[in-house]
């Protein structure tokens, strides 16, 4: 089974994140980092590649120093990583996004596509499904159990009325939810040798995927302004000293809370 | 008064004209043959903004309950049932979605977000290649133009967002806008769809509905919830002894309900409860925005986390960096002992 994987570089967690005021774009010059839930959805590929046999590839959309974050994934176990990374690419919105990312699966032409449950820069949960519409593949998402068998998936998601249980034939696009696994953490073996898997970082040309729909040209939504939101007051914060259970008692006693 | 202020403003102009009123056609959700909250929401909101507003119900057997989105102010109502329609699955709304906007010409589509709705909004924006702007928690029609309002980056930023395109997509942050019935009835309107060979691939097997058990987390004045910081199910037992010294209640995030260690019946969230207690204890929650709606309502929220940098630490009156293991027994006991 050939499975593809499309993961996000991000800003690491502890990275303050902050619009850039000229452009509107979220600042990508620190630190950045594999999109957490995104490891649910290598974990996923992994248990699956290794059950049924077959590869994994990552596929990302982003800057060439993305392959830094990828690389986590080849050293969790993956086969193989393919950045499609090109300046004109920048600023890229969710049709934009999408567009380049079918593209670039519809030369893969994997069984399996999988997501993550959501970008930590984005939040919108939704790319999976604009992808899947555009390579016409049926579609599953929030799926927090999966089982395949002969060709068929069934996967296990949470709605607001419960769970649905949904099956769909391979090939397929499924979107984990961050409760399905837990993301092992790479060996030493692992890292030293995710650095001699392949790792090939394409332009938009290489990809096949036309410039002019993709990065701003390609995008229909736009930044009109920034503004910070309205403050809250009084926030406290400490860090445990050893005390905090009483600091607790003391700030619900100030409050008339207990 | 409504009606009188969006007939006013004379007739429709086409799409790609551009200038304000327009058509706002809503994406009204159905479950057990009912139009859901969240629709009916952003349907009471749409028609405060001057234009026309249409409401799509696509389902089996939906027909009756979408004739009353009219007293929501929808003017007009498309409906179209079939029984490819019948489970909530997003991708055969999304051909209908697409016969609905071609029938009624409609520059902006808007949906309220649930799991279902996401889905369809996202698959429409590719389908027709417009802009979808989700998280909105407010939109005006500011100079003769349409303006999405849309807290980013956990919150910490406030973004007016606009499109470059019609049709404009927009999915508004759950419990966002309430339902205004102000009374009026709409027309409803049959559409015809052919569906996409993918579009029915998937299928629902099986619903499980959860029943409830303990105490309801919905009138409880003290909350204690738990979230994956807590270890395994086991590290409930920390949130139940605190609750109970507290007289409070025990609740969950998604992910320890996915992942089996609580039951669905006490999750705050999106997809599960709203709650607003006096107090909320959060213990080993990170703060997702998914989470927040369903308890930033809470008169004082207390975050135990041991990562500093935790959304949570944003919007918790008292944020206490630290292991839960260590405080929450030490909180419990403190707190029998005041007793
Ligand atoms: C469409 C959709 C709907 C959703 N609906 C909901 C919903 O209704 N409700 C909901 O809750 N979520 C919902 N989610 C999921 C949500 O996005 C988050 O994934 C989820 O809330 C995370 O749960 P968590 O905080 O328990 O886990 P995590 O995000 O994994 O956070 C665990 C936290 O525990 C901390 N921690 C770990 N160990 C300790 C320790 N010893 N002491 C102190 N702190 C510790 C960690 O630092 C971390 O911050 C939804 C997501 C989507 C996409
Ligand atoms: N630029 C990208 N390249 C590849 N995959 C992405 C990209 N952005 C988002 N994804 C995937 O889509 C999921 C949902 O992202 P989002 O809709 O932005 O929250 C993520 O968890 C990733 O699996």
């Amino acid at each position: 089974m050939k499975i593809a994987v499309c993961v996000k570089q991000v800003p690491d967690a502890t990275v303050h994140k902050r619009l850039d005021p000229s452009t509107h774009r979220l600042d990508r010059s620190g630190e950045g980092a594999l999109n957490p839930t995104d490891l649910n959805a290598v974990e996923e590929a992994l248990r699956l590649r290794d059950a049924h046999g077959g590869e994994v590839a990552i596929l990302s959309l982003g800057p060439e120093r993305a392959m830094d974050s990828l690389r986590k994934a080849l050293a969790m176990g993956a086969d193989r990583a393919v950045l499609v990374s090109d300046a004109a690419a920048a600023g890229s919105d969710l049709v934009a996004t999408s567009h380049a990312l079918a593209t670039a699966l519809g030369r893969e032409e994997p069984d399996l596509v999988l997501f993550g449950q959501q970008s930590s820069d984005a939040d919108g949960a939704v790319l999976w499904a604009a992808v899947a519409d555009r390579l016409r593949r049926p579609m599953v998402s929030q799926v927090a159990e999966l089982t395949i068998e002969g060709g068929t998936l069934t996967g296990k998601r949470q709605t607001e009325f419960g769970y649905d249980v949904i099956s769909a034939p391979l090939p397929a696009v499924v979107a984990v939810s961050d409760a399905i696994n837990e993301p092992r953490y790479p060996s030493l073996k692992g890292i030293m040798g995710a650095k001699s898997k392949p790792q090939e970082t394409v332009s938009l040309a290489d990809a096949g995927i036309e410039a002019d729909r993709v990065g701003e040209a390609g995008s229909k939504t736009t930044v009109r302004a920034v503004a910070p939101p309205p403050a809250k007051s009084d926030q406290v914060k400490l860090e445990d000293d050893g005390s905090a259970a009483e600091k607790i008692v003391e700030y619900l006693a100030e409050k008339r809370l207990i | 008064m409504r009606a009188s202020l969006r007939f006013a403003e004379g007739p429709l102009r086409g799409p790609g004209r551009g200038g304000w009123p327009m058509t706002m056609l809503v994406f009204l959700e159905t479950h057990d043959g009912e139009l859901t909250k969240g629709g009916l929401g952003v349907l009471s909101k749409a028609a405060t903004l001057g234009g026309e507003v249409a409401g799509a119900v696509l389902g089996s057997g939906v027909r009756d309950a979408g004739a009353r989105a009219g007293a929501f102010g929808a003017s007009t109502v498309y409906v179209v049932e079939d029984d490819a329609l019948a489970a909530p699955l997003p991708q055969p709304r999304v051909d209908a979605l697409e016969a609905v906007v071609a029938e009624s010409g409609a520059e902006n589509v808007f949906f309220a977000a649930s799991v279902l709705a996401a889905d369809v909004a996202a698959g429409l924006a590719a389908r027709l290649g417009a802009g979808l702007n989700w998280d909105l928690t407010d939109v005006r029609v500011e100079g003769g133009e349409l303006v999405g309002v849309r807290p980013a980056l956990g919150d910490t930023v406030l973004v007016d967002v606009g499109w470059s395109s019609t049709p404009r997509l927009g999915l508004v942050r759950s419990g966002t806008f309430d339902p205004v019935e102000a009374g009026g009835s709409a027309e409803v309107r049959d559409v015809a769809v052919t569906f996409q060979d993918f579009s029915t691939q998937a299928t629902l097997v099986d619903h499980l509905q959860e029943e409830s058990s303990g105490p309801s987390i919905e009138d409880a004045d003290v909350i204690v919830a738990g979230g994956r910081g807590l270890g395994g199910p086991e590290g409930f037992t920390l949130c139940e002894e605190l609750a109970s010294a507290l007289g409070g209640a025990v609740a969950a995030t998604r992910a320890v309900v996915d992942a089996g260690w609580y039951p669905y019946s006490a999750q705050v969230g999106q997809t599960g409860k709203t709650v607003s207690p006096k107090l909320y204890i959060a213990l080993g929650i990170s703060g997702a925005i998914q989470h927040k709606v369903g308890m930033q309502g809470s008169g004082t929220i207390v975050a135990i986390n041991k990562d500093p940098n935790a959304p949570i630490f944003d919007f918790a009156d008292l944020g206490v960096v630290g292991d839960l293991a260590q405080i929450a027994p030490k909180l419990t006991e403190l707190l029998r002992a005041r007793q």
